[in-house]
Parts: C-alpha cells; structure tokens; sequence
C-alpha cells in the first residue's frame, strides 16, 4: 500500500482516510478474520507533539475534523477514545502549540473536533490525527483534502489492542 | 536586427523569470506562513527560475554572452543555484524539520519531494563535478554534466508541478515549459557524441583523449 497516491485526489474521490481504510482491508490476509487495524500513513507523526489537551474547539474554528474509531476484528465502537488533532492552520504552523488539540469518541465511537481552516502546507492540505493513549497499538494519520478549499475532513481508525 | 533581437530576447527572458517569482510573492498562502517558510519557498522559486538560464548560458544562445562570457555566468549562476537550493531545504528544515528528514531520506508520503531531492543532489554533483572538471575527460565531462542537468531540470519541473503551494498555476506551467524547452535544445545542440564537433565548439586546446 503506497500512501502516495493519496495525491492523485482528482482521480480518488474519495477521503485518504476512508481510501487506506478500504485498502488495507482489501489487501490484508486478516479480512478474514474481521475488520483490519489502520496502519500508521507516512509522516503521519510529523510535529507530533505528546498529550495535546482535550478542548472544546481549536482556536477560532470554522473547519471540522470527524471520524471513527472502531475495534479490529469485530468493528465494535469504541467510547472515550482519546484522538489528538493536529494541522497548518489559518491561526498557525503544526510546530505551534495552540495548533494541537485533542477530543473523546462519543457512545458510537464518532469523534469531531472543531478547529481553523486547514491551509496548504509542504505541498498538500492535509491533517494530523494520532491514538496513542496505550489501550490499543499506537496509530498516526496524515489525511489529505481532496480540495484545499474544503471546510471539513474525515480519518477513521480501526485499532488493535497493545 | 541583432539590436531588436536581443531586446526582444531580454525582455522574454526577465519576464517568463519574473512573472511565476512576482506571482507567488502574491500568493494567499503566505498570508499563514512565517518569514522564514516564505523564504524558503521564494528560494526555491528562485532556483527553478534560475534553470531556464543555465542551459541558454551553456550554448552561448543570449545575446552578448556567447562563447566563453556565456560560460562565465553560467559557472556564477551555478553556484547561485546550489545557494538557493542550501537556503530553500534549511529554510524548509527550520520550519518543519521531520517533513525535510523524511523528503532526504525517501520517506515523505509527498511524491513530490523524492524529484525535489533528487534535483538537489544533481545539482550539488553537478557543482563538485565542475569544480573538478580539469580532472576529467572533456567528453566524460560533458556528458556526465549534461545528464545531471537533464536530471535537475526534469526533478525539478516534476518537483514543482506536484506542488500545491504558493506558485500561480498558470506562471508555474509557464515556467515548466521554458526550462524543459531550453534544456532540450541545449542538450540536442551540444551533441556529445560527435567527439570532433564538441572540440571544435570549444574552440581552445584541451587535454588530449
């Protein structure tokens, strides 16, 4: 699985995450034991900085991280997962800070963050998401917009217990 | 005529270098970036720009540089070109460092960034090589030279065009087009293969093959 091709977005449709969701399940020898873990993407942990802090809304919002965390194997929904969120900003750099923050799954393991626009940076428009609270294996996420003038952007994990 | 034409080839000349340089220097993006990624970028603008003189220089085809003063520059706008690139990937270190050690290190999840590294490199032998040149075969010489500048050229357009960044598509596109053109004259007039005509072209006595 080669995550550079999450480049190509005209010709995906669509969401990087939702693409190495379904790539990874179509090609692992797991799939038949259930649903696969997401493996970490490339640069993923890029200006990863370690317990961003839950908030209600990074900085001024206007732009929407969601996404699932699910269980491998079964796909089960899990509660109170911890995802920290983090991107090239309107309101700043990854390195900064105030660009960091991080949400709790609800009961349908759905997560949203609200947060600032998210501007092109190094080439591509994309998002850092990171589940390294220990329960399950760690997993970084770097999503890309397919437009850099989208206002809303999705990355689902499916995780494996440590 | 030869006063029109050189006008005429000039003005080009600092237009299709300053359009695509104005242009990003107008980008909306910066408006997020801090002075030091903006530097970095227009550097490396600065350095694609740079690449539509080199292979001009090289043949002696700008008016009032032929021969030996179109080498000369050629050789100082060489060296600019190997600045740029150093202060466009320290820039680029200083604002994100682990996205510039994965692009070294063929790990960046943006294709981009193996063409833009790969063009570094180029140019970096490129430099070594020309500092050393009296040490090799004036043919080897030419063609190793001529193979690293289709290299820097190409890596460099493909770098550029993957790129979602502050250049202006239409000036960027521009710009892609003037460097691959020139840079395939210049290597269809060199003609490396012909030994005799390369050694006529040079016009002065080099060591013997």
């Amino acid at each position: 699985m080669k995550p550079v091709t999450f480049g190509r977005r005209s010709i995906l449709a669509a969401g990087g995450a939702a693409l190495t969701l379904g790539v990874s399940a179509a090609l692992s020898p797991a799939r038949a034991s259930g649903l696969a873990p997401t493996p970490s993407m490339r640069g993923g942990s890029n200006n990863y900085i370690p317990d961003a802090p839950i908030v209600d809304r990074i900085g001024g919002g206007g732009f929407w991280m969601t996404g699932t965390v699910r269980r491998a194997g079964d796909g089960a929904p899990l509660v109170g997962q911890r995802i920290q969120i983090w991107a090239h900003t309107t309101e700043g750099h990854e390195r900064d800070r105030h660009s960091h923050g991080a949400t709790l799954t609800d009961a349908n393991g759905v997560f949203r963050l609200e947060m600032p626009q998210i501007v092109p940076a190094f080439g591509q428009p994309h998002g850092h998401l990171a589940y390294d609270s220990g329960e399950f294996e760690t997993v970084f996420l770097r999503p890309i917009m397919p437009s850099a003038s989208d206002t809303s952007l999705e990355a689902h994990f499916v995780l494996k217990p440590a | 005529m030869a006063r029109a034409r050189a006008v005429i080839v000039w003005t080009a000349l600092f237009l299709v270098i300053a359009i695509p340089i104005a242009a990003a220097a107008f980008s909306p993006l910066l408006a997020w970036r801090q002075p030091i990624y903006i530097a970095a970028g227009l550097s490396g603008i600065a350095a694609f720009a740079l690449l539509v003189l080199q292979p001009l220089l090289a043949t002696g085809a700008l008016p009032g540089l032929n021969g030996l003063r179109g080498r000369s520059v050629h050789r100082w706008v060489g060296a600019a070109l190997v600045a740029t690139v150093c202060f466009h990937v320290g820039g680029l270190w200083i604002t994100s460092p682990p996205d510039v050690v994965d692009a070294l290190l063929f790990a960046s999840p943006t294709p981009f960034s193996a063409w833009g590294v790969i063009a570094m490199w180029a140019v970096f032998a490129s430099a070594l090589l020309a500092v050393l040149r009296r040490k090799l075969r004036p043919r080897n010489w030419r063609v190793i030279h001529l193979v690293l500048a289709v290299l820097i050229a190409g890596g460099t357009i493909i770098h550029a065009v993957l790129i979602e960044g502050t250049m202006e598509p239409a000036s960027k596109l521009l710009l892609c087009a003037v460097v691959a053109l020139a840079t395939t004259k210049a290597v269809l007039d060199t003609r490396v293969w012909s030994r005799g005509r390369a050694r006529a072209r040079r016009g002065t006595p080099g060591p013997s093959n």
